[in-house]
């Protein structure tokens, strides 16, 4: 045997060595990851006696499926969950209307400081909001928003700088040319935005509009300081409630908690891709 | 001046809710408030009391331990991951979705799960021990082990962390890892000479965002060790975090100056974890793009 075939052989039975680790190292963390979400699921369909039994059943013999429903009446389930996805729409809403503009600004436009004002405003993403949140929650107050949606949706309609990053560098992709030849034509810097950008952008605008939702949907503590009103709750304060009640109903918040998570499974599952590309785009930023 | 007025909102949105606020909350930092009575000017009083309270620097030295400890954990583990799933293996896009579907889950909804594994009576984790003839463990009512749950937990929060690097690998050119196994480049060799060269940008990205959100850990550790009282913290105020203290000094005890004085100290510490990240980052590699 000459020495080359025989490298080519050691070099076969490496890689199948590397790759029998790295698939028996995924599948078991793959196995890891999954467990929690199969242990909620599993804990909720479990008896009030169920839950306490030692050891746990795996899987309940006779699976409570009207946990469901009774854990959304316990807590006022469904109003929660509205209230969640107002709060989150509306924050979709003004953060594509306002990013889409400014990123337009920033990308498209040419202007004396552009460059180093984005630096500066770009440099916002670094502000640990815990600095701000002080003074922001007494000017709401003197406004009367404590207690109302608007301290948790209003800013959001004044940008957002990481979104506009990343609505700037697709635009910065697109030829130039084309907005030129938009100008001759005589549109304005609007039209331009409006007919020639717009469609363009629009994978770019899906993932901005995916992350914000999730992102809104998933916050705890602008809620938490904000909505002083039982009835204005999100889901993630009414979860909340199952623990502050004695005698916590374990099997009931495993059931809320996953209907809570089912809009962010489903969505992730229609969307894979744009939430790929999306995570693509914002490591990019590095 | 017409990108200016495209730009206005963000004009707008950096004066009234960033500039503004940040002045204003100096300016509280040094008065005693608790929005009933007007602010009263108090000089560094409020400084020189954090120096003395005990909370907060338990609090302070909690959130350090996340930033020096879990935080390096969380990045290596999830770099490996993501290493391994760059490995053409296949049903990629399957593991893809698993290991990233605990990232995007609302926080308190997730953490209500692992509240119920670690339980100490009742929870899987123990069961587990006790299968192994191991005596249990106070997950969360250990001071000991407490911190070392959450970070435990937080792994399983990064999924979105193996997607970013694992996006960063598949840029990797392959042409180059070609060259370099013709060169008779092993694979450890090829790893650290090439592979992370290469995708050092985006690594040097995720310690930027997760010191800085390290720094305002809240949710997950708040829910965990929350008391029907309304107070958090856990047993000896061993999972009291930087941001919870903040949160309870201004909105359960509404003192407003005290709490904006912790505010300018988090924004001085994290201000200064950046510049020395950003100083030190001769390591990061910059290829020419063209």
């Amino acid at each position: 045997m000459t020495t080359a075939i025989r490298w080519q052989e050691n070099r076969i039975v490496r890689e199948r060595i590397q790759k029998t680790i790295a698939y028996s190292v995924v599948i078991a963390m793959a196995i890891a990851y999954i467990f929690p979400l199969y242990w909620l699921v599993v804990t909720a369909l479990k008896t009030d006696v169920e839950i306490f039994q030692q050891p746990p059943p795996i899987f309940p013999p006779d699976p409570q499926w009207m946990n469901f429903h009774a854990s959304t009446t316990y807590i006022p389930f469904w109003r929660y969950m509205w209230n969640t996805v107002a709060i989150s729409g509306l924050t979709v809403l003004g953060t594509v209307l306002s990013c889409t503009f400014i990123a337009y600004g920033f990308a498209r436009v040419q202007w004396p400081g552009r460059n180093i004002v984005f630096l500066i405003y770009l440099s916002t993403i670094m502000l640990p909001s815990q600095v701000t949140l002080i003074p922001l929650y007494l000017i709401f107050r003197q406004l009367g928003w404590v207690g109302t949606f608007l301290p948790l949706v209003a800013p959001h309609f004044f940008g957002s700088a990481l979104y506009v990053f990343l609505l700037r560098q697709f635009l910065l992709t697109i030829p130039q040319e084309l907005s030129d030849a938009a100008r001759i034509d005589g549109a304005s810097e609007l039209g331009i935005l409006w007919h020639v950008m717009i469609p363009l952008m629009r994978p770019a605008l899906a993932v901005v509009a995916l992350f914000t939702f999730v992102q809104t949907y998933r916050d705890f503590l602008g809620p938490l300081i904000y909505l002083t009103d039982q009835q204005d709750w999100t889901i993630s304060l009414g979860l909340k409630l199952f623990q502050n009640m004695y005698g916590a109903q374990w099997q009931l918040m495993m059931a809320a908690s996953t209907l809570a998570m089912l809009p962010t499974i489903v969505l992730f599952f229609f969307t894979q891709k744009t939430f790929v590309r999306g995570i693509a785009l914002t490591g990019l930023k590095g | 001046m017409i990108g200016l007025l495209f730009i206005s909102p963000a004009i707008i949105g950096f004066i009234l809710f960033n500039i503004g606020p940040i002045a204003q909350s100096l300016q509280y930092s040094f008065t005693r408030y608790n929005i009933l009575q007007p602010p009263r000017y108090i000089g560094l009083n409020n400084y020189i009391n954090l120096l003395d309270d005990r909370v907060f620097k338990i609090g302070l030295s909690n959130t350090l331990y996340m930033v020096a400890i879990g935080l390096p954990i969380h990045l290596i583990f999830n770099l490996l991951m993501a290493l391994l799933l760059n490995t053409r293996i296949r049903g990629l896009s399957l593991y893809r979705s698993i290991f990233y579907i605990p990232s995007i889950t609302p926080v308190v909804a997730s953490t209500i799960v692992w509240l119920w594994i670690f339980n100490g009576q009742f929870g899987i984790l123990n069961e587990f021990l006790k299968a192994l003839g191991l005596p249990p463990i106070g997950w969360l009512t250990d001071p000991a082990w407490v911190k070392p749950s959450l970070i435990f937990m937080g792994a399983w929060f990064g999924g979105n962390t193996i997607l970013i690097y694992l996006a960063g690998l598949q840029d990797v050119p392959a042409d180059l890892l070609e060259s370099a196994e013709l060169d008779g480049a092993n694979a450890i060799q090829k790893t650290f000479k090439i592979t992370l060269p290469m995708i050092s940008p985006v690594i040097f990205y995720t310690i930027i965002i997760n010191v800085i959100g390290y720094f305002q850990y809240f949710t997950e550790a708040w829910v965990m060790t929350a008391t029907r009282e309304g107070g958090a913290g856990g047993v000896a105020n061993s999972a009291m975090f930087y941001s919870m203290y903040l949160y309870q000094t201004a909105f359960q005890q509404f003192k407003m100056g005290y709490a904006s004085a912790q505010a300018w100290i988090l924004f001085m510490i994290v201000l200064l974890a950046t510049v020395i990240l950003f100083k030190t980052a001769g390591w990061v590699y910059y290829h020419a793009e063209d």
